[in-house]
Parts: structure tokens; sequence; C-alpha cells
């Protein structure tokens, strides 16, 4: 009988993946962001609402991550931005090597932000670096407002918190400052923005401090 | 679920680890896992048992070693446990704090049934 040592990481590969994702962005100077929240909480609505408010002034490219169907692709097309679906076929999260793959469908030369819309999930997606500059994390004001301190990996794992539909408030009982307090409590160094798709509110906030962030990465 | 696909990362490193410890019967793997890595240590046991059914890894056991959270306040260079999911530093308050443990997933060492190695 004998003890081997063997202190690997179990998603290394995983992250060798990332690190090589994340030079090519450094390369092609492209500012990446990998979207996640739960499912429903409007990740495809918020980059419809971006996108729009962007109005070609970054040149933006787009990931989808869904375990079925091309439906988000469809809808972010609109707005003539290059975009590459991935369907996972029940995997529910996305890795380094998936978003390796989309990337060989895709020309990142020129483009300044690259959004990785996750699967709809706030648990796995949180272990997986895909080579991204930080995650976004989207919670919705329909979810509660305890979901911070459910799912405190995912919130400390990401840089900024988008807190979306907002204008629903007045008929939920999730309380905005208390939202807000948990998720500061579980990641004090969050940046939060808070939006509404349906009234358009807090979207030029969001998405000024987006093009702020495209413009740092590609100079 | 990924906890299907962590199993398989597992079995592919402790394959590796075998075979280039020269081979044998493994009895057992040790594994760390973090309270922030978001990870079900019953499910991924689930899924390793399922995995390793019917393979020359059958009957190996996981063993999973939880550790908890632990930070270093960056203001007053105090480590400390994150307790009740509160990320602040019980000694300063501040929340300048960097997580150094608690995210591990990581396949630490296998034990291995040397004279089973040529049956």
């Amino acid at each position: 009988m004998s003890v081997v040592t063997v202190e690997r990481k179990v998603l290394e590969k995983n992250d060798e993946l990332a690190q090589l994702n994340r030079e090519l962005f450094k390369k092609h100077g492209t500012f990446v962001i990998n979207l996640v929240s739960s499912p429903g909480s409007g990740k495809t609505s918020l980059l419809e609402k971006t996108l729009e408010h962007l109005n070609g002034r970054v040149k933006v490219a787009v990931i989808e991550g869904d375990v079925q169907t091309d439906l988000d692709a469809q809808r972010v097309a609109k707005f003539d931005v290059p975009v590459v679906q991935i369907v996972t076929n029940g995997g529910c999260h996305l890795d380094a090597r998936l978003v390796q793959d989309a990337l060989g469908k895709m020309e990142l030369g020129g483009i300044n932000l690259l959004v990785i819309e996750n699967v709809g999930n706030l648990v796995c997606p949180a272990g997986y670096d895909l080579g991204e500059a930080m995650k976004v994390v989207i919670a919705s004001t329909t979810e509660g407002d305890d979901k911070p301190l459910k799912y405190p990996a995912m919130f400390r794992n990401a840089s900024v918190l988008v807190i979306n539909k907002i204008d629903l408030v007045p008929y939920l009982s999730c309380n905005l400052a208390e939202l807000r307090a948990n998720a500061l409590r579980i990641n004090p160094n969050l940046a939060v923005f808070e939006t509404s798709c349906t009234t358009g509110s807090g979207v030029r906030e969001w998405s000024e401090w987006l093009i702020t962030e495209a413009g740092t990465t590609s100079r | 679920m990924h906890e299907l696909s962590l199993a398989e990362n597992i079995l592919e490193i402790v394959r590796e680890s075998v075979s280039s410890n020269g081979g044998g019967r493994l009895k057992s793997v040790k594994v760390r896992i973090g309270e922030l890595a978001g990870v079900v240590p019953d499910s991924l046991d689930l899924c390793f048992t399922a995995l390793t059914k019917g393979t020359e890894l059958e009957n190996a056991k996981l063993d999973i070693e939880r550790c908890g959270i632990v930070a270093h306040c960056r203001d007053c260079g105090i480590d400390s446990v994150v307790e009740g999911m509160t990320f602040k530093c019980p000694a300063c308050g501040s929340g300048n704090i960097k997580v150094i443990s608690g995210n591990e997933l990581q396949v630490m060492e296998i034990e291995v049934d040397d004279e089973c190695s040529n049956s």
C-alpha cells in the first residue's frame, strides 16, 4: 500500500484553457464579461437594452450559452452584432473549452467588448473561469432579496451586480436596500447598478460604465 | 449537476496518477473541497461511484475533506475564519479582504495497493 501525493486542481484543464482565452482577449484588446444569473432574471433583456443604448459606439460581439435552442442568439442578432450560440445539451454551465470553440467561429479583431451570456444558473458557472475580465451577476427583484446569501460563491466571484426589474418593486415583497446590503455583505467590493429593461431605467449608467471599461482595455 | 463533470475530471487525474506511479489498485482518493466551491459532497460521491462502477477503479473510496472559508485582511493583515457568510474583517471591520481558503477543489492524494499491480 502506498500513498501518493497528487495535489492537482480538479479544474486544472479548464483553467489552462481559460488562460489561453484570456491571452487571446488581451492580444485583441477585448474587454470580456461573463454574464451570470438564475434563469429568467433578464440577462438577454439587459443585453438587448445595452446594445440598443451602445448603438454601435463600441464594437460588441456576443457568445450565447443555453441548454437548448438558439432563441437568445436570434434576439441578439437583430442588433447586427456577431453572435455565436453555444448549446450545452443539458450542461448546466459554460466552460473554457466551449468558449474556445465558439471563439473559433468569430473574428475578435476590432471587437472592444465581448459579452458571454452564461447558462442561467447561480451555482455551477461560479466555479468555471472562461478567461473573462470579470463576472457580472444579475439579481432580479422577483427572485427576492436573499439570493446573495443563498448563492454566496457567485456573488463573491462577481465584480459587478446588476439589480434588474426594479420597476416591479412596488408589487413585490423584495426590499431593494436589503438585497443590496446582502450582496455587499458577501462582497463589499461589488459595483452595483439598478436597472429596468421595461422602463429603461439605469440602462444608461450601466452601458456607459461598460464603454469606459472597454475603452480602458483596448488602450 | 456539475458534480458529474467534476467526478470525470477527478478520475482523469487519478488515472494519470496511478499510471505514473507504476499502476496498482486504487484504494482511495482524497479530495479537498472548499465551502465556496459550490460542490455538494454527496452528489460528487454518487457520481464518483457511478463512474467507477465496472471499471478498474470500482470500490475505490472517495474521501472528501471539507475546508472552511478563511480570509486575509488587506488593511490590518489579520487572517480570520469567515462565519455566517459575512465577508468582513472581524478585527478592523474592513471589507477589503482576500479569500485565502474556501475555493479549493483539489485532488490531494491517492492510496494505491501496489500488490495488486499485476492482477
